[in-house]
């Protein structure tokens, strides 16, 4: 199966969101690229606007990852608590 | 011919500080953890200071309570003061738009009267007693330990003037720029029958020598029931009694007080779960405070909601103590 993937600018608000992700993901890589930060996974990947939150200490929307979000790869499932990426087989 | 475009990674030798990286690692940090870990000086001072011979500054024997490393703990807001000032500002917009529409509509003047006494007799005293908690929390922030703590301490004191600020400015709403309303309402702060347990209270408060009870008595045990007490029992009051307006005049306190208890049931939480010793310190201090401000608070109570008042806030009060573990 193929990797999901996710890029997000390289500021201080994505290190929140990327610590969530590598929370909510254990198995989840992430590569520090110059100005980006590259996540991918195998088959599955999810933001969970709860652990953004708690992460950040704020209110935070699931839309507004897209404020730093650069590129993603994977089928998107978005509601109003969590994004997830997937491969549908 | 073809160009070849090379990106070349340059690795930082170092992501943060150095302190910052002895207690995160070495990877990129936040700037409320540049901002908070580890900054306030602990060891090393050259002299003790005169008024207090036989401590150190910053010494963390100032309360009873016992830490193992008090940077333990974290502001859930994350607050340092760029995030602190930003937060308040945008609460502070809207609470300047509220009261500009309050203004233009003349809503004061369409207050029945005996709502509009009812607010200066229950209501306006309180910025007495916010004044009181600003030098209680700024006191903790003078003399507390770590950083992480002291600064959330600080902007608890600077909150609690803004709000006595906006107290002052309803008088001053209501009472059509005369500060008639403000004066009766100190009147009532230094003789009405009804706040003088209150005064006692936050009086008995400021003469504390342990900050960590400070915080006990004040932020904890005494803002739960008065914040109880008045932003949501007695304001619900008002609205049937048709001063429904005034919502738009404290919703800065309300939404303060659901952002400031975060913090205060973190303290909390983190410093009863540290040992035995804590917990049944605090147990103690919550204990004998809760006893005071029950007695203190109730005519009060009865004045400004009812017979039943006082007992709901208490049940508030315990929940979350029961939340924090105590």
């Amino acid at each position: 199966m193929s990797k999901v993937y996710l890029a997000l600018q390289d500021n201080e608000e994505s290190h929140y969101i990327v610590e969530a992700i590598e929370d909510d993901n254990p198995d989840a890589t992430v590569i520090y690229q110059p100005a980006m930060i590259r996540i991918e996974n195998e088959g599955h990947l999810v933001i969970r606007r709860e652990t953004v939150e708690d992460k950040m200490g704020r209110d935070w929307e699931v839309q507004a990852l897209h404020v730093n979000l650069i590129t993603l790869g994977g089928n998107v499932d978005e509601t109003d608590d969590e994004l997830s990426l997937t491969w549908n087989a | 011919m073809t160009i070849e475009i090379k990106t070349s990674t340059l690795e930082p030798i170092r992501h943060t500080f150095e302190h910052t990286r002895r207690r995160f690692g070495d990877k990129p940090a936040s700037r409320y953890q540049e901002a908070s870990y580890d900054v306030a000086p602990e060891k090393n001072f050259h002299y003790r200071p005169l008024w207090e011979p036989d401590k150190l500054l910053n010494d963390p024997s100032r309360t009873a309570v016992v830490m193992e490393d008090w940077y333990v703990h974290k502001d859930p807001r994350q607050f340092y003061y760029g995030t602190y000032v930003q937060a308040r500002a945008k609460l502070q917009e809207v609470t300047e738009s509220n009261y500009a529409f309050f203004e233009k509509r003349g809503l004061a003047e369409r207050m029945p009267e005996e709502v509009v006494e009812k607010i200066t007799r229950c209501l306006l005293p309180l910025r007495h007693a916010e004044l009181g908690a600003n030098l209680n929390n700024v006191y903790a922030t003078a003399y507390g330990t770590a950083t992480v703590v002291t600064q959330a301490f600080l902007y608890n004191g600077m909150d609690r003037l803004g709000i006595a600020q906006y107290l002052s400015r309803i008088g001053l709403l209501l009472d059509g720029n005369s500060a008639d309303s403000l004066a009766t309402a100190k009147e009532y702060w230094m003789s009405d029958p009804a706040w003088q347990g209150l005064r006692r209270y936050v009086e008995n408060v400021m003469c504390l020598k342990d900050w960590f009870e400070m915080f006990i008595a004040q932020d904890v045990v005494l803002d739960t029931l008065v914040y109880d007490l008045i932003y949501r029992q007695f304001d619900e009051h008002m609205t049937e009694s048709g001063g429904a307006d005034l919502a738009m005049l404290i919703e800065f306190m309300q939404e303060w007080h659901k952002d400031n208890s975060r913090w205060v049931d973190s303290l909390l939480k983190t410093t009863v779960a540290e040992s035995d010793h804590n917990r049944e310190l605090i147990g103690n201090w919550v204990a004998e405070w809760k006893e005071k401000a029950v007695t203190d608070l109730a005519p009060l109570a009865e004045i400004a909601v009812g017979e039943q008042a006082i007992a709901a806030a208490v049940e508030v009060m315990d929940k979350r103590l029961a939340k924090a573990g105590l």
